[in-house]
């Protein structure tokens, strides 16, 4: 039907090319935090995720070592390896990569070029090797603490699954995604229950203050989440739920609802009238024609509607920060990552990348599981 | 007995009064059409037959039972909806099955009423298939299955046929036709179609803004219209309606005369009917013909030439239209004066009210 015969509009071009560019600028970021979730945290810090695959220009800082000061003259020679200097040996460990570039000064730390003497003026001069071995010419005794030695190494690329092992080993992380799932499930399911009775009733049943019900629901479409915290919370201690899962489930339900009643009455009002009459003339009861062909005409509407739920339930912060106790055992994946993750380890890009690719992983599960509901012509036959 | 009975029903929306009064009874076994123009109410009162609507006023009887206040599922009727209204979700058996399920009937009962459903609409060969994978006039077959399963009172069908393109709409019209010997049923039908209504009719109720204005035989709202409505309505090219004014009158005779029409006398009860009284005399186009002498004159538009007739488009002095329909072909020049005649005693003769007056008078009002 789309096609015309033997004529494809320019814009079907347009269309393609504008949904490329969108799965792109989509994509983009979820490679960069799929790639970063690999790296190491010095590799991130020094160069961005499309450099990855290259080796990493690392700085580094180490101390001539003065154990063994030859005097010359006026002239007190510092030798030794940069790499047996305990400050070098904890940033890159047994490893021995190759130095570039070295300097004295931390403003300009890859001065000059590994291999060649520096001349740093006053009869001082440094030469610095790229296997990490040093000559250090000074002009004072340096006392029993080395001058610096600033310089950068190339290190290779390095992946591992260590972020990962980090993020899901964290401390109670396993704990806190069934607590993320003990919220998400509930607060999908139930508003979809409760909505789509409520729907049915607002599109097909005929009472008094239908009109009125239907203009709150949209009133309550506006009204910000954050008014409600407060009010809510003191309700729930008042009748004693307190902060609680089933406090959260009743939350998120309640901030639910006024869109889900909506998406759903907005969608059912669009079935054919002569269906549901038909199903009346049939002898359907009400409940009936909603069970057996309203609901199940519904499905679109009930799978979007499941999609947006989840993905906000799961992402939310705020009022699982409000609604559940801040004890460890309640944690969910929002808030641990936030507290516990990014609380203590805050410049550690690896652990954020991995544990906001962890978290992405189950909803785009249920996106894909979903949308397969998400179907036109679902109502193709039934009317002329 | 009467199977359905109508006591004057009325509908109204706010203060708008869509069906004004309608009294109507439909006996066993009786095929009813309601037909008239979009919005004379006839869907309306369909629907609330169905108990898809209230009834604001009156009384709706159906076998012994006053159903005014009964859920439309236990009325004992079934409807064939005009955009068929098949559950898209669910196979045809079970499209057809599912009054049988509500119903509570055990699975074997209802296979067995399926497949005879099936059988009579020749549609066992499509049980399995959704309703997206067929064809319009398999749509409406199996929406007619639906409705038969459930062995109803009282047969409703809505523009059952105005989906389906022409041919398809003869051969469900007949099959419709069959149908209703076979199961002996009591069906009433809805449709703006006056061949449709001519073809399966027992009782046409002519319907126009809410109000009944005929009842009858099809052939006897043919011959014997009550009124200029139900004239113009029934019948195919339109009755010609000439104003006139009565110039003698004479024991079973009234003469008439107008702009387009010289004097002619048409035989009718004179009583009630004084001299200079202006009427409206119509004539079909079928009892018109060609004639130098005829009382009627007009000019020749446009003929059409179907071979087997002419169809002759006039235009008359007074700016009307009028139409003849010859039986026979033959060739007329365009703009040319035409004269006609017909036999008096085919004419009829309505008065300033718009209703008929007959020489014996036997009016049913």
């Amino acid at each position: 039907m789309s096609d015309i015969v033997g004529k494809k509009s320019g814009l079907v071009w347009a269309t393609h090319l504008s949904v490329l560019a969108l799965v792109i600028i989509w994509l983009i970021p979820t490679v960069g935090l799929f790639v970063s979730s690999f790296r190491d945290r010095d590799q991130i810090s020094e160069t961005g995720w499309w450099r990855s695959f290259l080796p990493v220009e690392q700085g580094l800082r180490g101390r001539a070592s003065v154990d063994d000061v030859i005097v010359q003259g006026d002239t007190f020679v510092l030798t030794g390896s940069l790499f047996d200097d305990e400050e070098v040996l904890a940033s890159v460990g047994e490893e021995r990569p190759p130095i570039t570039a070295f300097g004295n000064a931390g403003r300009n730390p890859g001065q000059f070029v590994a291999g060649e003497v520096a001349d740093l003026g006053d009869g001082e001069s440094l030469l610095v090797n790229p296997d990490g071995t040093y000559e250090y010419r000074l002009a004072e005794d340096p006392g029993n603490r080395g001058p610096r030695i600033y310089f950068f190494a190339s290190t290779p690329p390095v992946f591992s699954f260590a972020n990962y092992r980090t993020v899901l080993t964290a401390d109670n992380m396993d704990r806190a995604f069934i607590n993320t799932l003990t919220v998400t499930i509930p607060t999908t399911i139930i508003p979809i229950l409760m909505a789509a009775f409520a729907a049915y009733a607002l599109a097909w049943m005929d009472f008094r203050g239908r009109g009125f019900m239907i203009a709150c629901i949209v009133g309550l479409l506006v009204v910000p989440l954050q008014l409600a915290l407060v009010p809510a919370l003191q309700m729930h201690n008042a009748v004693g739920i307190g902060q609680s899962f089933l406090g959260i489930w009743l939350a998120h339900t309640a901030f639910g609802l006024p869109l889900a009643v909506y998406l759903l009455r907005n969608y059912m009002i669009g079935l054919p009238r002569d269906i549901i009459e038909s199903a009346k003339v049939d002898g359907a009861t009400d409940f009936e024609v909603f069970l057996k062909i309203v609901l199940p005409l519904s499905f679109p509407a009930l799978a979007s509607f499941a999609i947006f739920q989840f993905l906000w339930t799961w992402n939310d912060l705020l009022v699982a920060k409000v609604f559940l106790p801040s004890a460890e055992e309640a944690k969910v994946m929002t808030v641990k990552i936030a507290d516990d993750l990014l609380g203590s380890r805050g410049g550690d890009w690896g652990i954020l990348a991995t544990a906001a690719f962890v978290s992405i992983g189950v909803p785009l599960l249920v996106f894909f599981s979903l949308q397969r509901y998400l179907v036109r012509g679902l109502l193709a036959g039934s009317v002329k | 007995m009467a199977e359905l009975r109508l006591s004057k029903v009325r509908k109204t929306y706010g203060s708008t009064e869509v069906i004004k009064g309608v009294d109507l009874d439909v006996n066993k076994g009786e095929f009813v059409v309601f037909v008239g123009p979009s919005g004379c109410g006839k869907s309306t009162l369909l629907r609330m037959i169905a108990g898809l609507e209230n009834i604001t006023e009156g009384e709706l009887w159906i076998g012994d039972e006053l159903c005014n206040d009964i859920h439309p599922g236990d009325r004992g009727i079934a409807m064939v909806f005009q955009s068929y209204a098949l559950y898209p979700h669910m196979t045809v058996s079970d499209n057809i099955a599912f009054n049988l399920k509500i119903s509570g009937y055990s699975k074997e009962e209802r296979e067995q009423k399926v497949q005879n459903a099936a059988r009579i609409l020749q549609i066992e060969h499509l049980l399995k298939r959704k309703p997206s994978q067929l064809s319009g006039g398999q749509r409406q077959r199996v929406a007619i299955g639906r409705a038969i399963v459930r062995e109803p009172q009282v047969f409703l069908f809505d523009e059952p046929l105005s989906n389906l393109d022409a041919a398809l709409r003869v051969e469900m019209r007949m099959e419709l036709s069959a149908l209703h010997r076979t199961l002996g049923a009591t069906m009433i039908y809805v449709t703006h179609d006056q061949v449709e209504a001519m073809t399966l009719a027992d009782k046409i109720v002519v319907l126009d803004a809410g109000i009944v204005q005929q009842v009858g035989e099809p052939i006897d709202l043919y011959q014997r219209p009550a009124n200029l409505f139900v004239a113009g309505f029934i019948g195919s090219p339109k009755m010609n309606f000439f104003p006139v004014t009565v110039v003698a009158r004479s024991a079973g005779h009234v003469d008439v005369e107008g702009v387009t029409i010289e004097r002619v006398s048409v035989p009718t009860d004179p009583s009630g009917i004084e001299i200079g009284d202006q009427m409206t005399l119509g004539i079909r186009p079928q009892d018109l013909d060609y004639s130098p002498q005829g009382p009627v004159k007009g000019t020749i538009e446009m003929t059409e030439r179907l071979g087997s007739e002419t169809i002759l488009n006039c235009k008359t002095e007074d700016g009307t239209s009028l139409l003849a329909v010859l039986g026979r072909d033959e060739k007329f020049e365009h703009g040319a004066q035409a004269r006609f005649e017909f036999e008096p005693a085919q004419a009829i003769l309505f008065n300033h009210e718009g209703t008929a007056r007959y020489p014996d008078q036997a009016l049913p009002d």
